[in-house]
């Protein structure tokens, strides 16, 4: 082991290019992966800036700083960014840096169509963010797109188009790559139940991509042709059908939001036992029930619009299946607790936001059920009570995830151990704070406060403020993250190519920092059967 | 050892052909829900609300004078400014199987000689099949010279079988221009 790693540290001096052609044209799934990460993350301030200016003028009643319709255009922005430049890319990096090096293979398979799935971001985000300097403003009619509204847009409409198809193609061909190196590429020896739980979850993921991705790129051409050719889809005036889009957009939607939260899932099944210090309780159950999430998630989307007017038995269908998603998410939740029962826990930082993530996702889970009721979730529809449940599974669940797993693989990618001290102070802002914010909007739904609104009733007024009070927290505790990520990459102590002493798994058999080149020779039998301990 | 290297290539390009094809698949599958949604509208019991642009030929049958159905009009504009468009009446009692006739106005605004379109709908949607139209300014475009003013009938039945625990109809009509287009609404 010791000299295959020297022999491939040593090798990569020759093969690395310098300068900016080492990025541009790189095939290489490390150097790949942390551009993703770093647009991500940009994408994030970019994002986050947008839902500072939202809770800023939600502050107090009345308009205080923006005119409504850039307020509009600040949320459906905001939500197309963070999901679309943000939590989506951070999951391709980590697939990116993590997936090779999990199942012994030197690189991702499709090398050069990496390069392109990762360069085609910049571009769409060039187009989507330069709609807020044309005439009209950047779209404002919400990330959902509803015709007619979204028809109206100005010169916005169509680049915002445009972008979607860009975003769509990117992550087409990233999960396409993901799937090839998941099925081709593994270890001689390391069969797809010995796969770790990352991988696991992103090979599912990935067919969930594949599967909705070009529903949405159909769905937006729609649009396009109904705004710019006199197709009628969803034109009322030729006979086409507004509701049809929220149906075909659903369908997308649905598992859209799944597979930004089951890579997560496989990061927290790999971060708890580690620091239990014991193998993950019923790994086959877990693989299980990831996928009948995946399954299930393509049958529940009309829980979205149970109030367009469904038949009844439409409206119970929904509502039965949308329940059913919480069985195997339940098998899950009790995995975890199991796994840690009688463990010998310690708590450094990505286990801390794997913990948050337990509980809060689990908020997120209950009051998703709640919108599943379908007398219920007439009450809350379009309320600030949706805001809540789905920021409960996305900031607390999807994004806590990614962070905890930059804090859990960042040793491994760059050979130094990060300032831990300091990303304890981050993870407990954050963990504070996400409260702050999201918690009280359960109460403002509750009350009747509708979403996407720039101005609303005083008696809203004070929990708006709480929450806004916790956004600017949130927000800015956020900027530790890029801070300890630099500080430890120029001036982190060396850390050790184990440096978290319960961790299992091939990455953890490398050197730290792991070499360009790692898995040039695929892992031994015996390397396998250690780093395979779940 | 180029050998089983080779090997592998072959296998991606293989699998990466499947999924790109699965892809373009699913694009298919996005389009193809267009006409699977009318049908499956049609087939669920939702009604199908396109049959309430067409003629029906149902006759008008026995009046069932002890049942007493409320059916209210609704007039709609996608935009303001350009059109005058309302209900003469906005609700009628009537029996079912009996044929009746009632009136909507429409005024052109716009400036110009124009054609426009009514699209009807129908509350609650299961109704649809129930509810026989045997005349109707719907089923075809109607031209409208500069400043125009039309009264525009509409006649219809509401059938015998309709379930009993129905006692009230939402007709509604929204007019559109045709010479606006979709972007400039
Ligand atoms: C137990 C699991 C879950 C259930 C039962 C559930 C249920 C629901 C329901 C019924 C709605 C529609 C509410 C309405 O508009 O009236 C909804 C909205 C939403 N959910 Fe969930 N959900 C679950 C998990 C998740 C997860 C894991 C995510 C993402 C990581 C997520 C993201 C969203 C988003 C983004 C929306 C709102 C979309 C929008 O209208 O803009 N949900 N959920
Ligand atoms: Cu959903």
């Amino acid at each position: 082991m010791a000299t295959h790693a020297q022999a491939a540290a040593h090798d990569d001096h020759d093969h690395k290019p310098h300068g900016w052609r080492r990025w541009v044209f790189s095939t290489n799934h490390k150097d790949i992966g942390t551009m993703y990460l770093v647009f991500a993350c940009t994408m994030f301030f970019v994002g986050g800036t947008m839902a500072l200016v939202i809770r800023a003028e939600l502050f107090q009643p009345g308009l205080q700083f923006v005119d409504p319709q850039f307020f509009n255009s600040m949320t459906a922005m905001h939500a197309l960014v963070m999901i679309f430049g943000a939590i989506m890319p951070a999951w391709v990096g980590l697939a990116n840096w993590m997936i090779p090096m999990q199942i012994g293979a030197p690189d991702m398979a499709l090398p050069r169509l990496n390069n392109l799935s990762f360069w085609i971001l910049p571009f769409a985000f060039t187009l989507l963010l330069g709609t807020l300097f044309v005439p009209g403003g950047a779209p404002a009619g919400g990330w959902t797109m509803y015709p007619p509204l979204a028809l109206q847009g100005g010169d916005s409409f169509p680049m915002m188009i445009f972008a979607i198809h860009l975003m769509g193609a990117s992550s087409i061909l990233g999960a396409i790559n993901v799937v090839v190196t998941i099925m081709n590429m593994r270890a001689p020896g390391m069969n797809l139940l010995k796969m770790p739980l990352f991988v696991w979850t992103w090979l599912i993921t990935a067919y969930l991509l594949v599967a909705v991705m070009p529903v949405l790129a159909g769905a937006v051409t729609m649009l396009l042709t109904d705004h710019f050719f006199g197709t009628s889809f969803f034109a009322a005036s030729g006979g086409g059908d507004p509701v049809m889009f929220q149906h075909i957009f659903w369908f997308f939607g649905h598992p859209e939001v799944y597979i930004m939260i089951l890579p997560a899932f496989g990061v927290v099944s790999e971060i708890i036992p580690t620091f239990s210090r014991k193998p993950l309780f019923g790994y086959e159950s877990m693989v299980y029930a990831t996928a009948a999430i995946g399954f299930l998630s393509f049958i529940v989307w009309a829980h979205h619009m149970f109030t367009v007017g469904m038949p009844l038995a439409g409206q119970l269908f929904f509502m039965l299946a949308t329940m059913l998603i919480s069985v195997p998410t339940g098998v899950k939740i009790f995995n975890w607790c199991a796994t840690m029962t009688r463990g010998s826990l310690s708590f450094e930082p990505p286990m801390l936001f794997a913990l948050a993530f337990l509980f809060l996702f689990t908020i997120g889970g209950f009051s998703g059920l709640m919108l599943a009721i379908v007398p219920a979730d007439f009450q809350y529809q379009d309320s600030y009570f949706v805001v809540a449940h789905f920021h409960y599974v996305l900031v607390p669940g999807s994004l806590f995830a990614i962070i905890g797993a930059v804090y859990y693989w960042l040793p491994k990618w760059v050979g130094r151990m990060y300032d831990q001290t300091l990303a304890k102070w981050h993870f407990w802002l954050s963990a504070i704070f996400v409260n702050v914010l999201f918690f009280p909007q359960h109460f403002l739904g509750l009350a009747g406060m509708p979403r996407r609104i720039p101005d609303y009733a005083t008696q809203f007024a004070d929990w708006n403020m709480v929450s806004s009070i916790g956004a600017f927290g949130f927000g800015f505790s956020q900027l530790l993250l890029p801070y300890i990520v630099i500080k430890c990459v120029k001036a982190g102590s060396k850390a050790a190519d184990r440096p978290w002493d319960g961790a299992h798994g091939l990455e953890w058999e490398l050197p730290s920092p792991a070499p360009f080149h790692s898995w040039e020779t695929p892992p031994s039998a015996a390397i396998i059967a250690r780093g395979a301990e779940h | 050892m180029t050998e089983p290297r080779e090997q592998v290539k072959r296998e991606n390009a293989r699998l990466t052909a499947r999924l790109a094809l699965m892809a373009l698949g699913s694009f298919a599958f996005g389009f193809a829900l267009v006409p699977l949604y009318d049908v499956l509208c049609a087939v669920t019991g939702f009604g199908d609300q396109k049959s309430l642009a067409r003629a029906s030929e149902a006759a008008p049958q026995a009046a069932d004078e002890s049942r007493t159905v409320t059916v209210e009009f609704v007039a709609d504009l996608p935009n303001v400014g350009s059109w005058e468009f309302r209900p003469v009446l906005t609700s009628m009692q009537v029996h079912p199987g009996k044929l009746y006739e009632t009136r909507f106005v429409a005024k052109n605004l716009t400036g110009h000689d124009t054609v426009a379109q009514a699209v009807p709908s129908i509350a609650p949607g299961s109704v649809a099949g129930y509810f026989h139209k045997t005349e109707c300014f719907c089923f075809t475009p109607q031209k409208f010279s500069q400043g125009e003013e039309r009264v525009l009938p509409v006649r219809f039945i509401v059938d015998r079988a309709l379930p009993k625990h129905l006692d009230r109809i939402t007709l509604a009509y929204t007019f559109y221009d045709q010479s606006i287009r979709v972007g400039q609404r």
